[in-house]
């Protein structure tokens, strides 16, 4: 009779588990959030800011630069083609760069620095904590969240903006070369609807965006590496190799969803 | 009246999922002392040290340095607190993308306003100490095991830390290295004056640089006192513990371990006809300590080693049974011989010691201690003889008794 009304009782209980270890995760990245970005602000806290901002920000230049050329300029392929068939090629700047400046900078953007710096913060902070140096770091008093933690999420909010601006900018552009310097589509009339058709608040919107998305990507894969070994499903280098996976995997996903949430607040 | 203790556990007890692996340990730790944390692995020793820095919480009792407790008092004061200690781990745990420098360096640069000048003069300063002037530049995966450790010395060191805290030290060291830090660890003690902890298996190497030895068994502290103490204290702990970790350390002396030693004398008194004789030859080497406080911890474990070598090339060849019973001392069973016989053997052994065995066991200790240093040395032995029908206990008892000085040695500072 018992196992019988286990057998009803256990998806529920499955369920409640799962949903008290989701909340009680995400209370625990809101915290480690918001201590981190408090100590941002404490003494020699600069110089390591610079220092992932190089990392995070200036070393993702080359590959955000290539991967927003591409993606103008398979923007502006398959909207030429779209938009030929009604005539109304003349639109192709007003689509590309509202395209690029509303919804593809700030997710491609945060989607590349995800897969190239956030995954490498995770591996690098799980590798420091399974090999003790953040035991070590406490028990010579350095705070691991000040030293390690706040100046990477610091970058990530300052990096994010700069980067989709670049990666619009580089969008628009190629955008350009597919739409008006291959299949020739006029170019006072591109430039000048990239101009008239993106608004202020368009821009400021995709700020607001890659600004949650940093938040997003660098408390994930930040907490995902810290808390390396608590997790219960492995050990050592395989924990590493997991918690990377799953901070690369959480934060495509949020992005995705923030992406929603966030458009739908500001539209 | 017994001084006031720097650290302190009462009644602490601790558990991971359920499992208690520090049950009610109440223990004492001194200023200016070094002390060993002695247990089998897994015994939670590591555990204890960590309580200690605040890296762990006991779930019950409460941890006092100077009296204050470590738990339940604001963040600020176990920061004051914790601010004296510096720990340094099994694994070294030096940052593998900084270089030795830098390392060192770091937690002077986190953690106070000094000047980059007065940083760099003081971890120049600890390099030169740790001798590690050539391998500043290099990143910890360039150096061997021995100079991590260091490196990891110098950087608990840095901040000039009042208690330092040593997580198994010599861990996947070779013998030789095991001394060397061993050694390394009692020089720097005596140099910085700090409290020194550790957590060692090195049994009785630590003997010889601990002042006090606290042992874990059982997930309790069942015994805290001076090595010379532990010898004496009955208990399953040292049948457990600390013969067989002993048993392990023989390859210092090539003679048999103590639990061999027991095998071939409980295997020699069968064969026995009740009424036959054996006898049993205690030897001390007087003067270790002296060794050992001026030379330094490898000299001592090499007059150890010499003196092992020359009972074993007089005694072994005639049947010899012999192993360490002591931090100094030598127990030999003669199984063939009786009380006559016996004697004209130890007086051959005497002539041939005060000739030439005492001036190589004390060669051997200057040659791994420098040269400068001078110290006097002696042997003493007593011999008794037993029947398969007496216990073993007295007539060890009746062998030291006799004990006599059988050669003495003592050094000219420009030999």
């Amino acid at each position: 009779m018992r196992r019988l009304l286990m057998l009803f009782t256990e998806p529920f209980a499955f369920l409640g588990r799962g949903t008290i270890q989701y909340v009680g995760s995400m209370g625990a990245s809101a915290i480690f959030l918001v201590l981190a970005l408090l100590k941002a602000f404490r003494k020699k806290q600069l110089p390591k800011i610079v220092q992932q901002l190089y990392y995070i920000g200036a070393r993702s230049t080359l590959i955000i630069l290539l991967v927003g050329l591409f993606t103008g300029m398979v923007l502006g392929l398959q909207s030429y083609h779209a938009l030929v068939q009604f005539g109304a090629q003349g639109a192709l700047g007003t689509l590309v760069a509202l395209s690029l400046v509303r919804e593809l900078g700030p997710v491609l953007t945060a989607i590349m620095i995800t897969a190239r710096a956030g995954s490498a913060t995770t591996a690098e902070i799980g590798s420091l904590r399974i090999s003790e140096q953040i035991d070590a770091l406490d028990t010579m008093r350095v705070d691991p969240l000040r030293y390690l933690i706040s100046p990477r999420i610091t970058a990530s909010i300052i990096s994010f903006p700069l980067l989709t601006a670049v990666f619009d900018i580089i969008g628009i552009l190629g955008g350009y070369i597919s739409g008006v310097l291959l299949l020739g589509a006029n170019a006072g009339t591109y430039l000048y609807r990239v101009q008239a058709s993106v608004e202020m608040k368009d821009i400021t919107d995709g700020f607001i965006k890659a600004i949650v998305f940093a938040v997003i990507v660098s408390t994930v894969c930040c907490f995902e590496g810290y808390f390396t070994h608590m997790r219960t499903d492995s050990h050592g280098a395989k924990a590493v190799g997991l918690s990377t996976t799953s901070a690369v995997v959480l934060s495509c996903v949020l992005i995705l969803i923030a992406d929603y949430v966030v458009t739908s607040i500001l539209i | 009246m017994e001084p006031f203790p720097l650290i302190e556990f009462k009644n602490v007890t601790k558990r991971f999922d359920g499992r208690t692996v520090l049950d009610n340990v109440n223990l004492r730790i001194y200023e200016g002392q070094i002390t060993t944390i002695i247990g089998l692995s897994g015994a939670g020793k590591s555990v204890l040290l960590k309580h200690i820095i605040g890296l762990i919480q006991p779930d019950e009792g409460t941890v006092c340095l100077r009296g204050k407790p470590l738990s339940g008092v604001r963040k600020k004061d176990i920061a004051d607190t914790v601010k004296q200690m510096s720990y340094m781990f099994q694994g070294n745990a030096l940052f593998d993308s900084m270089t030795v420098y830098e390392n060192i360096a770091l937690p002077l640069q986190e953690t106070t306003d000094l000047s980059r000048e007065e940083i760099d003069r003081r971890v120049r300063t600890r390099i030169e100490q740790t001798e590690l002037g050539d391998s500043a530049d290099k990143f910890p995966s360039e150096l061997s095991g021995g100079m991590q450790k260091r490196a990891a010395l110098a950087r608990a060191l840095v901040t000039d830390p009042r208690i330092v805290l040593f997580d198994e030290p010599t861990s996947g060291q070779d013998p030789v290295r095991k001394n060397a830090i061993l050694s390394m660890i009692a020089q720097y003690q005596r140099r910085f004056g700090f409290t020194a902890i550790l957590v060692s298996h090195e049994i009785p190497d630590v003997y010889f640089i601990s002042n006090r030895i606290l042992a874990l068994y059982d997930r309790t502290i069942v015994f805290q006192g001076a090595p010379e103490d532990l010898e004496k204290f009955d208990h399953p702990f040292m049948d457990e513990v600390i013969h067989s970790l002993e048993g392990l350390q023989e390859e210092l002396t090539g003679l048999h371990s103590r639990r061999q030693f027991k095998v071939l004398y409980q295997s020699q008194m069968k064969r026995k006809a009740l009424d036959q004789f054996y006898v049993l030859v205690v030897f001390t080497l007087e003067g270790l300590d002296a060794i050992a406080s001026g030379m330094g911890h490898e000299a001592a474990q090499e007059a150890i080693r010499c003196m092992g070598l020359a009972i074993e090339k007089h005694f072994g060849p005639i049947g010899g049974v012999s192993t360490r019973l002591g931090i100094n001392e030598f127990i030999t069973m003669l199984p063939y011989s009786d009380m006559a016989e016996a004697e004209a053997i130890l007086n051959n052994f005497a002539a041939d010691i005060q000739r030439e065995d005492i001036v190589n066991i004390l060669n051997g200790a200057r040659r791994r201690g420098g040269e400068g240093q001078c110290v006097e040395i002696g042997i003493k032995a007593g011999l008794a003889q037993g029947r398969p029908t007496v216990e073993v206990g007295p007539v060890m008892n009746a062998a030291v008794e006799q004990q006599k000085e059988i050669a003495r040695l003592r050094c000219i500072p420009d030999w």
